[in-house]
This record gives structure tokens, sequence and C-alpha cells, in this order.
């Protein structure tokens, strides 16, 4: 029925298919969120396989109980809230993923599903779905499994296959000896510290996922050079790390440490450059770094947690509204 | 027919908590667990009685300009009696309690029910305004307890609900917790309330 008519105009008004009159925008890019968010799980790739290599068996199993309960929690407070239904976009695969990396490799089973449910039902779609949380799904989850279970989400495993739990080097640099013992002078400290080869390959004590800086390096490359993420924010945000924590009196030769160790490389890379999360000028990407490194250095050194990189970027998710605000470039034209 | 609307729009129209959002900081603070939420509860329904009824029958004689003081004192005085009782007959739920059963002074609700209602109406009125309003509060306040005392305490009245492998949330306990919790509860409250209001017509 439909060719038959579309013959008919064909031969009646000779017009070519390809003029097809339609109002703006007449050129469209091939991205969409299914593109970008496919880019970012294969820049996760090389992390996973670290993981799984350096952590074993119960590492890969906390990933893909993670992404699972992430993706199914969608579609069911998707379906529940009578929503289109977004699983398809992996949007909630890659903050299953992200819950996951920020687990220790000997959480029970139960820890991501709690984590992945509160990061999609609560933090992402009670306020609206993709596009309209406020903060990094992945990040308040992490907070809030650190907050109720803080024996399982700060006892780390060392790599290998014996699962033992040891200190992440920031534990070691912030509390001294490797049980935790607050006396310890810097020197013992710094006995205790992995060579900076371990710190960069991932052989490290540490959430699954943020050991290995090399690995996640390779998969940043890879969203810098598909120009899915912006190099300002995590750039930024290392070197104004390096910067306070200088400043803060921490020893030149800790400072790379504390660069490769915990999960700042993670944090910089995945968690700040999130689009909905993030401001979105190249001004504010700058403030949100520089804000962050700040943030991170001061709970790092003069807080009581020797980690602070989740919360670090979670208040700055927070105040990114404010920093769009102050940092919208001047319309051209436009009298101030 | 008309007294009992009164009673119905404190607990579900105008539900001080779900709907107003008024007297949030004992909500928040208080339920922990699901005995102090519930004498939390039960104390505002006596003060806020008791105040509803003793400024609706003084209204009339109250000077404008000065009701607000007058208020404070007709408050103050049944916060006092129920603390005092609650003191000498329930000693644990008042230390558990603690500073904010004598904050019901300066409780909003209270403050916008003898402003907003027993100033303007008669005592009956009023008095069934004050239970339906004090009810409203308890039945949040007892509600938001559970789920936290629940899930995050792992118990019900101090009862321990599950095994001793039972690892509980103990976000939900803490502060962010009862923000997390009670908006939560704001919004299945009135997606229902919208629900049953839209059915009704």
């Amino acid at each position: 029925m439909e060719g038959k008519v579309l013959n008919t105009t064909k031969a009646e008004s000779a017009v070519p298919d390809m003029l097809i009159v339609s109002s703006s925008p007449h050129i469209r890019s091939n991205e969409s969120v299914e593109r970008i968010m496919i880019d970012v799980v294969i820049a996760l790739i090389p992390a996973m396989i670290g993981a799984v290599y350096f952590f074993g068996l119960n590492a890969l199993k906390l990933i893909l109980v993670s992404a699972a309960s992430a993706v199914a929690f969608e579609a069911l407070i998707q379906k529940m809230l009578k929503k289109e239904i977004t699983i398809k976009d992996y949007s909630a695969l890659i903050t299953g993923i992200l819950v996951a990396f920020n687990l220790p490799a000997n959480a029970p089973w139960w820890i991501p599903v709690f984590g992945s449910g509160f990061a999609i039902i609560v933090v992402k779609q009670l306020f609206g779905g993709i596009g309209s949380n406020f903060m990094n799904p992945a990040l308040a989850a992490r907070a809030v499994l650190l907050a109720s279970w803080p024996n399982i989400m700060s006892t780390y495993v060392l790599p290998g296959a014996d699962a033992v739990t040891g200190a992440t080097p920031l534990a070691i640099m912030k509390f001294g000896g490797v049980d935790g013992t607050a006396s310890a002078t810097v020197a013992q400290a710094g006995s205790n510290l992995p060579s900076i080869l371990d710190m960069f390959v991932g052989n490290i004590g540490g959430a699954i996922g943020e050991t290995s800086a090399v690995l996640l390096l390779l998969g940043a490359a890879y969203l810098i050079f598909r120009k899915v993420i912006n190099w300002r924010t995590p750039v930024v945000y290392l070197g104004a790390a390096a910067i306070f924590l200088a400043i803060f009196g921490v020893p030149a030769d800790e400072i790379i440490y504390h660069i490769l160790g915990g999960g700042l490389i993670l944090g910089a890379f995945f968690m700040a450059t999130d689009y909905a999360t993030g401001p979105i000028t190249s001004m504010g990407r700058i403030v949100f770094g520089i804000g962050a490194g700040f943030l991170t250095a001061l709970i790092r050194v003069k807080g009581g947690f020797p980690e602070g990189v989740s919360y670090s970027i979670l208040l700055m998710n927070v105040v990114s509204p404010l920093i769009e605000k102050f940092s919208a470039p001047k319309i051209f034209g436009r009298a101030k | 027919m008309k007294l009992f609307k009164i009673f119905k729009n404190g607990i579900i129209n105008d539900n001080p908590i779900f709907v107003q959002l008024i007297g949030m900081c004992s909500t928040l603070a208080v339920t922990t667990s699901v005995s102090n939420g519930l004498a939390m509860g039960l104390a505002v329904v006596a003060v806020l009685m008791g105040s509803n009824l003793v400024i609706s029958l003084l209204r009339n004689s109250t000077p404008e300009k000065i009701r607000i003081p007058a208020f404070v004192i007709v408050i103050a005085t049944f916060v006092t009696i129920v603390e005092m009782f609650m003191k000498a007959y329930a000693q644990p739920i008042y230390q558990a309690l603690g500073i904010f059963l004598p904050l019901i002074v300066v409780n909003c609700i209270i403050f916008a029910r003898a402003e907003a209602f027993a100033f303007k109406n008669g005592p009956v009125a009023s008095l069934i305004d004050g239970l339906g309003m004090g009810l409203g509060y308890t039945l949040a306040l007892v509600t938001l307890s559970t789920v936290r005392e629940i899930f995050g305490a792992g118990s019900f009245f101090g009862i321990p609900l599950f095994g001793e492998s039972f690892q509980p949330a103990g976000i939900l306990v803490m502060p962010p917790g009862a923000f997390i919790v009670l908006g939560i509860l704001i919004g299945i409250f009135n997606v229902a309330r919208r629900k049953k209001a839209t059915s009704e017509i």
C-alpha cells in the first residue's frame, strides 16, 4: 500500500529522493548515548582484566554481580515508574562496573547488589534518570557503602591468590605500619611502601578497579582520543591534587604515591568527567578540577580517612551548577 | 461530618510531615528507633490537643498583638506537663528523646495549628484538628522509624529480627539515612494521595 503511493508520487513529480526538505539541524553526527557509553565500556575493559588478574575470580564475580544488578534495577525501577526502559544505552552497565571497581576484592556478593541498587534507584532514577542525576551514582553508592559497612569497605586484600588483607599505600602513608599503628615514623612507613613500578602496574592493595594506573590510563587515553571525555577536568584535577599535597607538606617523593595510589586516577578520568554531574564549560571544568584536587589533598592529609577522592568528587558535583553559572561564556554581542 | 473531615485532613491531605513538611528537625532526629518515634509522636499529640483546645477557648480574649507570646506560654505549659509525666513514668524514653522533648515548645506544627486553626475555630473543632495533626505526625514518625530501624539496625521495637549474620545498612540510622528515607516516603505518600484524589473525581 505504502509502496504503491510512493511510486505514484515519484512518477508524477520526478523529484529525486535525496532532496528532503526539513528544518535544522541538517548535519547530524553519528554520536549517540549508546556510542559514548560503549566507548566508556571499552575503556574500562583493560582495568577490568587487570582487576581479575590481580585479585582473582572474586573480583570477576563482584564485577558481574554489580553490572547485572545495576541493569536489572534500572529495568525494574523504570517498569515500576512506567518509564521507557533504557537499559540498552549501557549507562547502567557502566554504573555497575564502576560500583564494583570501588569495592575491596573480598567484599561479599550483596555489597555490589546494594551499591548498584542505591546508585541506580535512589541517585539516578529518582532524580529523573540518565542526564538528570545530580551526583555520580557510583560514587554516591561508594559513600553509602562506606558509611554503612566501614569494616567491609576498608579492609583491603593484597593482590595474589591468598587474599591476604593488608593496608593500601595511602593507609600506610597515613597511619604508618601495615597493621595500622599510628606510631610508626615516616621512614618506617617508607620502607613498607611498595615500589613505584608496582604502584604503576597495580600490584598493590586497594579497591579492585583503582589499583592499576597504567591500565586505567590506557582506557582514559582511548576516551580522550575518541573525544568522549575532555582532558581538562582530569589533568587539572591530578595537577591540583599534586600541588595542594605539596602545599600541605607531603614530601616530594610521596606525592607520586598519592597520585598513583587510591582512586585518584579512576576518579579523575572516569568519574569526574561524568557529563551530567560536572560543568560543561571549559573554565568550569578547570575550576572543578582545582576544587576536587584541593578537597582530595585536604581529606587525605588533614582528614580522618586515608582516601578522599570519592567525597571530593561528590562535593564538587554538588557545586557544579554554581560553577556553571559563573563560568558561562559571555554571549557575543550582548552587553554586560 | 465536618469534624471527620478536619480529622482526615490532619492525617492525609495536610499531613504535617509528608505534605506540609513542617516540624522536620525532630522528625529527622528521633526516628532512629520505632519506640522513640512512637513516643515522640504521642507526646506531640498530647501537647497539640491541649494547646489547640486552650488557645481556641482563649481566642476571643487574647489580644491580636500579643498572641504569639500567649501561644508560647500555653504550649510551654503543656510541654512541661508532658515532659514531667514522661520523666516520672517513662524514664528510658525520656532519656532517649533528650533535648527533642522540651523542643516541642518551638515545633512548627504546634505553632502552625495554633495560628492557622485554633485561633480561628471553636474548641471542639480545634481539639479534633489537634488529634488529626498529631496522629498524622505520629503516622509519619512511626513509618519513618520502622523503615530506619528494620533496615538500619535489624530490629523492631528493639527486638532483633534477623540472625547474627545479618549486617544492617548502618547509614539508615545515621543522619543521611533519615533524609534519604524521608524523601522516598514523601514521594510514595504523595503519589498514593494524588492517585486517590484523581480516582475520587
